[in-house]
């Protein structure tokens, strides 16, 4: 990232945090401003992508009969996709304008 | 009240009582239904009259409506792109009905419907099936190239995938669990502190008073606070479901 594309992106911020421009959020992916609102977004994110790995996991167990394996196997998934969730939210899919 | 026993009840106030007596008790109608149905005609009532006289010079319901509908224009367009446009109804409902619930919650006496979770799931429920479904109509069985991202080797498919799918439907669960943890902490806290109120208050007299000051202040402070989050977290809602569309819409 060059000087003046620093430059232009810390001024919008500011004019952002100043309430001189309406926040677009095209740049952070829609994170919140603030430590908290970040850090309570990446929380989330990690935690709901374990939910639905476990949840996955638990009911193909029952259905199977293959009771901790599948479990276990998809509570690694969950975790897996977590981080890639919360990987997204700093690191945009690719060809997102603005 | 919440001070009585000297227990904290801070979690009464999610609790559901019928409205309008045994009317209400009959078909089920709670005081949450009745503020989403006050938010839905506060809402409906801004825009019809805000736009009403459409002065040049906007009035001060005109120009909240106005820089309502251009704040979520914005969003959408920017986030989406201009063929994002026939989406923007549908962002704007949902922006509106989760900030008017948020905020109608704040004044004395309301109920927040977005502090229970049954509400946001359902809402963020609608957001991922309309993501879905739009995805599909555009792209047919295109779609499921999604949860492959192009250039990864093969050999990876069978990590990737389900990592992907599992991504991708914990969506609906992340911006449930937001917005709902959002509102039910901030109630709590307000809640705590305005126990902590009465309860110093009516401890030890003059001193209690003096000591009253201190999680009053304090409340004064979390409800300029609430007010923020209570527009963020919809504005986060909105922002989310702008940027699901968009990856609907251009797969990537």
């Amino acid at each position: 990232m060059n000087e003046r594309d620093d430059f232009e992106q810390r001024l919008r911020e500011a004019r952002t945090r100043q309430g001189l421009d309406k926040p677009q959020g095209g740049t952070s992916g829609g994170l919140p401003p603030g430590p908290m609102g970040v850090g309570f977004r990446v929380g989330v994110e990690l935690v709901s992508a374990l939910v639905v790995g476990i949840g996955i996991g638990l009911l193909l167990d029952r259905w199977l009969g293959t009771k901790p394996w599948l479990f276990l196997l998809f509570f690694v998934a969950g975790a897996a996709a977590g981080i890639m969730n919360i990987y997204r939210l700093f690191n945009p899919r690719r060809g997102r304008k603005n | 009240m919440a001070a009585e026993g000297k227990a904290i009840d801070a979690l009464s106030q999610f609790e559901l009582a019928p409205f309008l007596g045994a009317v209400g008790e009959s078909v089920r109608f709670s005081q949450s239904n009745a503020h989403m149905l006050l938010a839905f005609g506060l809402i409906t009532a801004l825009m019809l009259w805000g736009t009403a006289r459409r002065a040049i010079i906007p009035g001060r319901l005109q120009a909240l409506a106005e820089s309502g509908y251009e704040f979520i224009y914005g969003i959408v367009e920017g986030q989406v792109g201009s063929e994002g446009k026939r989406y923007f109804p549908f962002v704007f409902s949902i922006f509106m009905f989760v900030l008017f619930g948020n905020m109608l919650g704040l004044l004395p006496f309301a109920f927040t419907y977005t502090s229970h979770i049954a509400v946001t799931f359902a809402l963020a429920a609608l957001v991922f099936i309309v993501v879905t479904v739009v995805a599909l109509a555009i792209h047919g069985t295109h779609f499921f190239s999604y949860f492959f991202p192009e250039g990864a080797p093969k050999a990876l498919a069978p990590l990737i995938i389900p990592i992907e799918i599992i991504s991708y439907l914990s969506r609906p669960i992340s911006l449930s669990v937001r917005l709902f943890a959002n509102m039910v902490a901030g109630h709590v806290m307000l809640k705590v502190f305005a126990t902590f109120v009465v309860m110093i208050g009516s401890a030890a007299g003059v001193l209690g008073l003096i000591g009253a000051v201190l999680p009053m202040a304090m409340n004064v402070a979390l409800v300029g606070f609430e007010i923020l989050v209570a527009f963020l977290q919809a504005y986060v809602f909105a922002i989310l479901t702008s940027i699901y569309l968009h990856d609907a819409v251009h797969l990537h």
